[in-house]
């Protein structure tokens, strides 16, 4: 085909490094987030030496430096406006430039274009804009480790005053740079839900209705349009924080008449549609795997669409719950109580629906099957605990507590992690031709699911015990003394936690070139991504593809396989198609 | 490891925990049943060579009942939730013979401000100490709440108290202490880099040794120039 020659003329630097071909962006997108992945455990890993052995020389601490780790005789002792960082930073990593890349700006540009059956984006060049903003923003972020003062120490939700002004925290530059870089990520994460919107609209092969769409598409369309909504909000505030700390300005300092719950108001109503931008795409990339693994079509489908909606739009008038002990007006707690507690319902239908699908199928627990039903079981755990803090009363207990750290990694690690474990997976023959080892894909999802619960399970029950979020030395509260064994017992299960991901990352390397071929389909899946070679060539699809039924036809009694290609012609129709197969335009 | 809160010392405890303990019986139940019917599912349904799933689509009947079972019990939840938040935040709800107390947080210490004898704050015959704090049994104290710096959050976990200080607002918070005995004072949220040490103590005294307390401290005052002798440490 043209479109393939045309790709092979150009240079090396334009199809790997400034590509616009969506499946390459994909894949930067994920070497990127994997890299950040990693330094987001490794900062993990730390606080977790604190917390577990407070004020005891770290391993490998001289190798950091003195404005972090202060030397003594014995090795060196976390500092603790360190410990503030390694908080801040953990949190915005792993939240901007790990979970959001990896669901978002992987999932997006590989699936979207494929599964609708377009041969690339709407704006391939706008898509590459957006990766070679997030990656400098990315970078940048990292930087500010090594500025005068260290980096940003205000936790990731940046409270102000405490970020508004240096004089507070010492950290300045540090403080301005992750303002920065999340202003110039926003931009990124615009220029992808502009793409992906006007993509899903636009660029849908004939018959690809709207209910014929892939749910993984369909959470991707419903996050892109959250994205547009929320993130200018983001850029605002942090806009608005960066003038109060360069030139001036007091939005947020009560000294210049400003208000401090005005940061929060902004940064969760962007902040709770935030929530749901992490997790939608891991519902719908949970749903495909699902539906695949167990050989049967998703159980209300409809009623998972309209879940997925009614989530992103319920997520608009949620965000006062993070602010129930903040000083805003008791009457204002109770009204945000009530739409907290509905929004659970579409959470429930949801979990109702992928039971619902895995009944009565004919279950294969490959790899990505099994990190789908992982993301249920732990989902199912991150949903309920969020019922607990939902309750105004019970939350005036629980909050700002490790229940809170527990729930939101049971939603984040066990939900969006695990689902991004199960999409990468099945999608990895899609990026690179070869599928991963099975095996070593199974020893890690049950290392993972165990450690990752004996890491975070006895965190709802410390919580419960009283013990406060982001304290340095835990110790310094007698009432928290006799929890110190859960805490060092969690750290030693952290570090082999973060130790198993190696098993991932090698699989992940060494299957790019000893992996089992994976030919177009190897997971005998129905979506239009499994009828074009692995990996697709540039320009996607031969013949624009006819869709003629929705994704999900796995066990049809019309046909003798146990699944049905969405452009596979119906029996009636072989002798004389309704719609002949068009060239590609180009 | 344990889900069973603390003993609670004051008088929203018994509400705060009847609540927790009701949420973590109906979510206890969804968890064992839904967590049991996915392994179920994945051991009774698991491949077998020659068979083929059930082609299902759905039943409209089941998503009517899994949706609104789930609504009809949230909002139970909220609703039983709300007279217990009116009474915990609602300044309203103050009684009217609680006693006044100032308490003023700051990077990295509690300022807590009696009324002394008068019973009025903002007064020449006020009380101060740091970082401890005096209250008597079975009797409702009055707190306003600020902070002069940056947010930090006044965390009684035994008084089920919790809540933020903001600097350029007066917040209301009271409870009701019902056992004598110490307890913690934590904060709850990050307030810089000595965060972690911004803990203290709440003393609770049976009311006749607290009457005396506050009348030692005022004899005290009398004497002394400079406010930080006070200190009660």
């Amino acid at each position: 085909m043209d479109a393939h020659a045309h790709a092979h003329e150009m240079p090396w630097i334009r199809r790997y490094v400034f590509s616009t071909d969506h499946k390459i962006i994909a894949i930067q997108f994920l070497l990127m987030s994997l890299f950040f992945l990693v330094v987001g455990g490794l900062l993990a890993a730390m606080i977790r030496w604190q917390l577990g052995f407070p004020s005891e020389p770290m391993p490998g601490g001289m190798l950091l430096p003195d404005e972090m780790m202060a030397p003594t005789p014995a090795g060196a002792i976390m500092l603790p406006e360190f410990y503030n960082s390694l908080v801040t930073m953990h949190g915005t990593i792993m939240i901007f430039f790990a979970i959001m890349p990896l669901l978002v700006g992987v999932f997006g540009n590989l699936l979207i274009p494929l599964q609708i059956g377009a041969d690339d984006m709407a704006f391939p060049r706008l898509n590459m804009a957006s990766f070679w903003m997030a990656f400098p923003a990315g970078l940048l972020m990292l930087v500010s480790f090594a500025v005068e003062g260290g980096a940003a120490g205000a936790g990731w939700t940046s409270y102000a005053p405490l970020s508004a002004s240096g004089e507070y925290t010492g950290v300045y530059l540090g403080q301005q740079l992750w303002l920065i870089s999340l202003t110039i990520l926003g931009f990124a994460s615009l220029a992808g839900a502009v793409n992906y919107i006007t993509t899903i609209i636009n660029m849908r092969a004939p018959g690809m209705t709207w209910f014929r769409m892939p749910l993984a598409t369909w959470a991707l369309f419903i996050t892109a349009i959250l994205i547009l909504l929320a993130i200018p909000i983001l850029a605002g505030a942090l806009i608005m924080l960066l003038f109060d700390q360069t030139i001036g300005t007091g939005f947020f300092l009560p000294a210049s008449d400003g208000e401090p719950l005005l940061w929060q108001h902004l940064f969760w109503f962007f902040g709770h549609p935030e929530v749901y931008i992490l997790i939608l795409p891991a519902m719908g990339i949970t749903s495909d795997v699902l539906a695949n693994g167990a050989r049967k079509p998703v159980f209300g489908y409809h009623a998972m669409v309209l879940a997925i909606v009614s989530i992103a739009f319920l997520s608009w008038i949620v965000w006062g719950h993070h602010m129930f002990q903040s000083g805003m007006n008791p009457m204002l707690g109770t009204t945000f109580m009530i739409t907290t507690m509905v929004i659970a319902v579409p959470s429930a239908i949801k979990v109702f629906n992928w039971l619902g699908t895995i009944y009565k199928g004919n279950i294969h627990l490959h790899t990505p099957m099994l990190h789908a039903l992982g993301f249920v079981s732990m989902f199912i755990i991150g949903g309920l605990s969020g019922v607990f803090m939902a309750s105004t009363p019970v939350d005036v207990y629980i909050h700002d507590t490790y229940f809170i750290v527990a729930h939101i990694h049971y939603v984040l690690f066990g939900g969006s992690l695990f689902a991004i474990f199960a999409g990468v997976t099945f999608w990895y023959p899609k990026m690179f031709g070869r599928l991963m080892n099975e095996k070593w894909g199974r020893i890690h999802f049950w290392l993972t699911l165990i450690l990752y619960n004996l890491v975070f399970w006895p965190m709802h029950s410390i919580g419960i015990q009283g013990h406060m979020r982001r304290i340095y030395d835990p110790t310094q509260y007698e009432f928290l003394q006799p929890l110190q064994p859960i805490n060092q017992f969690i750290t030693v299960c952290v570090f082999a936690l973060v130790a198993v991901q190696a098993i991932y990352a090698l699989n992940f390397i060494i299957s790019i070139w000893k992996g089992k071929k994976a030919g177009n389909n190897p997971w005998h899946a129905n979506s239009l991504e499994w009828t074009v070679p692995s990996p697709p060539p540039h320009g996607n699809f031969e013949l624009v593809p006819i869709v003629y039924r929705g994704p999900y036809e796995y066990s049809a009694p019309d046909v003798e396989e146990d699944y049905w290609l969405q452009d596979t012609p119906p029996p009636s129709e072989t002798a004389a198609p309704a719609l002949e197969p068009q060239p590609v335009a180009d | 490891m344990s889900w069973l809160l603390p003993e609670s010392f004051s008088t929203f405890g018994p509400d705060v925990d009847f609540l927790y303990y009701v949420i973590l019986w109906v979510t206890g139940v969804v968890f064992v049943i839904t967590e049991a019917l996915l392994v179920y599912f994945v051991i009774r349904y698991r491949r077998r060579e020659g068979q083929k799933a059930t082609y299902i689509h759905g039943s409209t009947k089941a998503e009517i009942i899994w949706t609104t079972l789930p609504f009809i019990a949230v909002l139970a939840l909220a609703f039983i939730s709300i007279p217990s938040w009116n009474m915990m935040k609602n300044p309203d709800s103050v009684p009217a013979d609680a006693l006044d107390y100032i308490v003023n947080a700051k990077q990295f210490e509690w300022e807590i401000t009696y009324a002394g004898t008068d019973g009025v704050t903002g007064t020449a015959d006020d009380i101060s100490t740091i970082n401890i704090m005096h209250v008597p049994v079975n009797q409702a104290v009055n707190i306003t709440l600020r902070s002069e710096d940056v947010l930090h959050s006044f965390f009684l976990p035994e008084m089920r108290v919790k809540q933020d200080a903001v600097p350029g607002m007066d917040i209301t918070v009271w409870f009701e202490a019902t056992a004598a005995g110490a307890y913690p004072i934590g904060c709850a949220e990050l307030c810089g880099n000595l965060h972690t040490t911004m803990g203290g103590t709440l003393n609770v005294y049976e009311a006749a040794e607290f009457d005396a307390w506050v009348a030692s401290q005022s004899a005290d005052a009398d004497d002394a120039d400079d406010a930080d002798d006070q200190e009660d440490q």
